[in-house]
């Protein structure tokens, strides 16, 4: 029952949400249920996958086809986790943000996170679907309604983009029910199914441009730094930090295993989209001067590794993309809060405007110095385990190309170190520009999110194993189904 | 293993304990109490590491791992330590020589405000923290995270007084130069990784071989690993092409400049060759590649030092300089004389980076040496003790720079003759640089400003007392090294190491030449400093020219870089996202975009302008229908 309650939850406690008209119940109440989901997602972690509490089959939308099918998995344990830490992490460290409806905003919000829950948890593609779009409409409201100025426009343009790629899911996930014995769209079935090639290949494409849009891949990306810098900043943290690992999410577990001949053959074609997106993307955040977009142009370079590992089709990079969701995850929400604090303190998020802020905000240039390392993966910190296992992955991938591909990887991580220094360095060091904000260095609530991150940053960075095991078994599973080198060498 | 061996987690631990609390109490705690912590920690992990030294001696060396790091599928990387002659020595150089920087810089930096203070002496244990880390892993992935660990805390010192633009720009290269170096290194450990299974030192070393069955290293292999790893080094070690951070990061206090770009952190390079030295001794591609390099570095940074004024700038690309000694010999198969040199020069140099230390200190922050002169009276002490620093550096009989550059030449002289011609330059050019400095330092006439002069002063005894144990160690630190010639088995070292570090033949050289070598460059040496002491004693400033103004502006390297990489990838990059991201990727997806909208309003369906209430009702009826099938199913 645990993923029902972690869908089920979020989705009432964010129905009812709508009908606390006073601004503080309803923000406690919404903090309230996140912690009351962070519960049931850390015991979900607690037990071993495929445990009885962990999977779910009822009827659903039976007279189409579909099952109320969830599980929990390995990858699925993970990211609920993130997603319910993730939660209450943006609530406490956004305490102090005023929004005007706030019921409607925490409303939206919370049946977000359920829709977020749907998606790593189903395993009925009908149902996945479902989820997907229940994530993603509320966050569509979010940016219009609370965004910065030009939303809407930011916002049609994420909205279409999105849509379009739903669409062709949509239009995919339809055709392989239809090719189903049983006219079914459980995953296992999806699973069982033996396309040919050419079948494969343009299915492929169809569900690779959802997932690519929504991580987003190289050249689909152009959705994302403005949408990132527009939203309100709890809704960034939600987006960037635990909505993109849809998109991963979507590639490990939809897309491989049910086209492991066309991933194979396609490999290549993406791996050179990730390629180019990696040092794109790096270079563009090195010319940036505005915190925001500089951080989601970062965003995209790591997300391009992530996919690169994932087509790398072997364990090692499978858990490394597996332990590094997560870890991305958590390292990004905290740069976002504190790219959230520097605006709200010093009215400006321009680099050029800041400077010197560690001689004001000593405490805050600490934390920022600590996510920005384990951001650009030193060792130690959360984010080495992950890059390592990736890259280890991706030299060893069944591709020709690989060593253009470590070496073009490789170069992220050396302008990762530009872009990521020169942000730091701008923005805390040097002569004292910004006049002092007479706030305090961080509010106690500030300090309580930030210091969960960079605990969960020391400890998965000195004992990974700690996740490794969880996902282990499925990343195994992933790998075998992918294993098509045999098939292909006949 | 030894069980005895499985408390050694305490040496790195120690100071990780120390920067915690120095860290995390820096508001709260007094400056003594922070001293104490700093200083403290690291001397009991050095008589730690003198008793694990002990142990070693007697024969006891092993591993010992404490937890599984990483383990996917067939792939474990254990957290390990590997307990030997080799990782015994840098732990004896590491922790005796970082504590006398420690208490030196208790003096050195008591004018620091107090949460300062303690930061300072936080990053401080952390970077010996992770130096151990680097010596003691027991694989490549261990002592890669000691890698770039003592590179973080070199960016933290570079940058320490981080007010200053300049300096926060030199860490910043500091740390992005590294990188570049880091990344072949990690590219060699996942190499290493693909062939072996694992990155654990034994099983890679008995892979390479030919010891395990099955698992094979090809000749390429082991040329593109041993590249790649010395690429690595030229990063860490700053070596040809990645030399100019180091002279940069001369912008950190310099005790730090002592300690970490001076004593131990850019030795890392050296000793992660000789830990490989048996994949090394199996590709003479590369062994040829890394003497050229070492032995063009050498000569390259001497040459720039003979015209530098900022005192620090000239140990800094002395050190580059060294640094490439230790490369030819790495080079050349002398894998012990590089360690030597690693130690002697560990002394010394951090002699020299201490008493320039004292120097500056005396002068108010005055770093420029056309401004200095005659210091000697005023400060006996440091004169003196630099005096015996630029002896032992320059390679005269008996202190403990002959020893180790000795060995250095003899290798060089054995390997190539034209190799000697030229390091034997390089190294003339040394003492010509160092007597210069030291001339223009502490002779002559005092150059400075009335103010200056009357506040020029003895460094208090925190800072002389190690200035005077190093001179010591510096005097009599080459006798664990005596060659063949002089006495029988006085190579110590050489027998210590052996387990480690196989040996590449015996000499081949007749004594009589070995003493004609040694005579040769001793007198050699010595001309040159008659010769400094003509040119300098009496110094009068002078533009450069010419050949001069190039060495003075270090032959424009920076300057070159910034055209060819640097300047291109800024301007690449700007065109990126001013032109191609906004106009034609983002164009292109606009253009799709007014296609659809410009048909959708011939549809007239969304001009009405109710977008978001279609979408609302949507969703509210996608939730409805969710909820009744949810909970009406039966």
């Amino acid at each position: 029952m645990i993923p029902v309650l972690l869908i089920l939850i979020p989705l009432l406690g964010g129905l009812s949400a709508f009908f606390i008209k006073n601004e503080k119940s309803s923000r406690i109440w919404t903090l309230l249920i996140s912690l009351i989901v962070l519960v049931f997602g850390v015991y979900g972690v607690t037990l071993k996958a495929g445990a009885a509490g962990l999977t779910y089959n009822g009827e659903w939308m039976q007279a189409l086809g579909g099952s109320f099918s969830v599980a929990l998995d390995g990858m699925g344990q993970l990211l609920c986790l993130l997603t319910a830490i993730g939660f209450p992490l943006i609530f406490a460290a956004t305490w102090n943000n005023t929004y005007k409806n706030a019921n409607r905003f925490f409303a939206l919000m919370l049946l977000s996170q359920a829709g977020l829950m749907g998606v790593f948890v189903a395993m009925d593609a009908l149902l996945f679907y479902f989820f997907w779009e229940l994530a993603l409409i509320p966050v569509y409201f979010l940016c219009s309604q609370w965004g910065g100025e030009d939303r809407i426009r930011v916002t049609f343009k994420f909205f279409i983009y999105t849509f379009v790629g739903s669409v062709l899911m949509l239009i995919g996930i339809l055709y392989l029910q239809s090719q189903t014995p049983d006219h079914s769209f459980s995953i296992y079935s999806f699973y069982k199914l033996e396309l040919s090639p050419n079948t494969q290949s343009w299915l492929f494409w169809l569900f690779f441009a959802a997932f690519a849009i929504k991580m987003p891949v190289w050249p689909l990306h152009t959705w994302q730094p403005d949408t990132y810098e527009k939203s309100p900043g709890a809704v960034t943290m939600v987006l960037s930090g635990i909505m993109v690992k849809m998109g991963v999410l979507g590639l490990i577990r939809w897309l491989l295993p049910v086209f492991p001949v066309a991933a194979y053959s396609w490999g290549d074609v993406v791996g050179t989209l990730c390629i180019i997106g990696i040092i794109y993307a790096s270079l563009i955040a090195i010319r940036q001067d505005d915190i925001r977009r500089l951080i989601a142009y970062s965003s995209i370079a790591h997300i391009g590794l992530m996919c690169l590992a994932v087509f790398s089709a072997n364990e090692s990079g499978m858990q490394g993309v597996m332990i590094q969701m997560f870890n991305h995850g958590i390292n990004i929400i905290g740069l976002w809060i504190l790219a959230d604090i520097i605006e709200k303190k010093y009215g400006t998020r321009k680099m050029s405007g800041l400077g010197g802020l560690a001689q004001q905000a000593p405490v805050m240039s600490i934390f920022f110095v600590i996510i920005a390392l384990a951001n650009i993966a030193l060792p130690l910190t959360n984010g080495f385990v992950g890059e390592f296992l990736m890259f280890n992955g991706v030299i060893n991938t069944a591709s020709n190309y690989y060593f253009i591909f470590i070496i073009g990887a490789g170069m992220g991580i050396i302008l990762g170190a530009v872009y990521t220094l020169n942000m730091v360095r701008k923005t805390f060091y040097g002569a004292n520009i910004v006049p002092s904000s007479g706030m305090p260095d961080l509010s106690w609530n500030e300090k309580l999110a930030l210091s969960v991150i960079v605990i969960i940053i020391l400890i998965l960075g000195v004992y990974p194993q700690l996740f490794l095991n969880i996902s282990e078994d499925i990343s195994k599973m992933i790998v075998n189904k992918v294993d098509v080198r045999g098939l292909i060498s006949k | 293993m030894n069980n005895f061996f499985e408390i050694a987690y305490w040496i790195p631990l120690l100071p990780f304990i120390g920067f915690l609390v120095n860290g995390l109490g820096r508001n709260s705690l007094s400056r003594s109490v922070t001293s104490l912590i700093g200083c403290g920690t690291i001397l009991a992990s050095f008589a730690l590491s003198i008793w694990v030294f002990l142990q070693v001696k007697n024969g006891s060396v092993g591993e010992v791992s404490y937890f599984n790091f990483i383990s996917v599928g067939e792939l474990q990387i254990p957290f390990a330590f590997k307990i030997d002659q080799l990782s015994s020595i840098f732990l004896l150089i590491i922790t005796g020589v970082g504590f006398l920087i420690h208490v030196y810089s208790t003096a050195y930096m008591h004018e620091e405000r107090s949460a300062h203070f303690a930061r300072y002496f936080s990053y401080l244990n952390l970077f010996v923290f992770s130096m151990l880390l680097l010596v003691m892993g027991a694989n490549y992935v261990i002592m890669f995270i000691g890698w770039e660990g003592v590179g973080l805390c070199s960016y933290l010192l570079i940058g320490y007084w981080f007010k200053n633009t300049e300096f926060n720009k030199a860490a910043n290269k500091a740390f992005i130069m590294n990188r570049i170096g880091d990344l072949a290194f990690l590219i060699a450990i996942f190499w290493i990784i693909a062939r072996v299974g694992n990155a654990n030192f034994n099983d890679v070393f008995a892979v390479a071989q030919g010891n395990v069955e099955g698992k094979k290293f090809s000749a390429s292999d082991i040329t593109l690993v041993t590249m790649l790893l010395f690429i690595g080094a030229t990063g860490k070690s700053a070596q040809i092409p990645l030399y100019t951070w180091l002279p940069d990061a001369m912008a950190g206090p310099t005790p730090v400049s002592a300690l970490i770009h001076a004593a131990t952190m850019v030795t890392a390079g050296v000793y992660m060759i000789a830990r490989s030295n048996i994949l090394y001794s199996l590709s003479s591609v590369t062994m040829e590649v890394v003497a050229i390099v070492g032995l063009a570095t050498a000569l390259l940074a001497a040459t720039i030092a003979i015209k530098q004024n900022d005192i620090k700038k000239v140990l800094a690309y002395s050190t580059v300089s060294q640094l490439g000694f230790m490369f030819l010999a790495l080079g050349t198969g002398a894998y012990v004389a590089a360690v030597f040199h690693v130690m002697t020069h560990a002394f010394f140099k951090a002699l020299l980076f201490l008493g320039s230390g004292s120097v500056i200190h005396a002068m108010g922050g005055e770093q420029d040496i056309r401004k200095m002169g005659g210091l000697s009276k005023k400060l006996s002490i440091t004169y003196f003790t630099f005096l015996i620093g630029c002896i032992a550096i320059s390679g005269i009989p008996p202190f403990s720079g002959f020893f180790s550059k000795d060995a250095i030449l003899l290798s060089a002289f054995e390997h190539n003759k034209i190799l000697y011609a030229v390091a034997l330059f390089a190294a003339l050019l040394t003492a010509f640089y160092m007597f210069r400095l030291l001339f223009l330092t502490f002779s002559g006439k005092f150059r400075g400003t009335d103010e200056q002069k009357h506040h020029l002063h003895e460094s208090p005894s925190a800072m002389t007392i190690p200035l005077i144990i190093l001179a010591i160690l510096s005097v009599v630190g080459g006798f664990v090294g005596i060659p063949e010639v002089f006495k029988a088995n006085g190579d110590k070292l050489s027998s210590f190491l052996s387990p480690v570090i196989s040996k590449t033949g015996e000499h081949h050289v007749s004594h009589s030449t070995e003493y004609m070598l040694m005579g040769l460059s001793t007198g050699l040496v010595l001309l040159m400093i008659i010769f400094a002491w003509f040119k300098f004693r009496n110094y009068k400033s002078s533009e450069s020219k010419g050949f001069g103004k190039l060495l003075e502006n270090k032959w424009y390297v920076d300057e070159i870089y910034d055209r060819a990489i640097v300047n291109p990838l800024h301007r690449f990059a700007g065109f990126l996202k001013d032109v191609f991201d906004k106009k034609i990727v983002d164009g292109l997806v606009n253009g799709v975009g007014k296609a659809v909208q410009y048909s959708g309003r011939q549809l007239r369906l969304l001009q009405s302008g109710q977008v978001g209430i279609y979408v609302l009702l949507m969703v509210l009826g996608m939730l409805l229908i969710f909820v009744i099938q949810f909970f009406l199913r039966k």
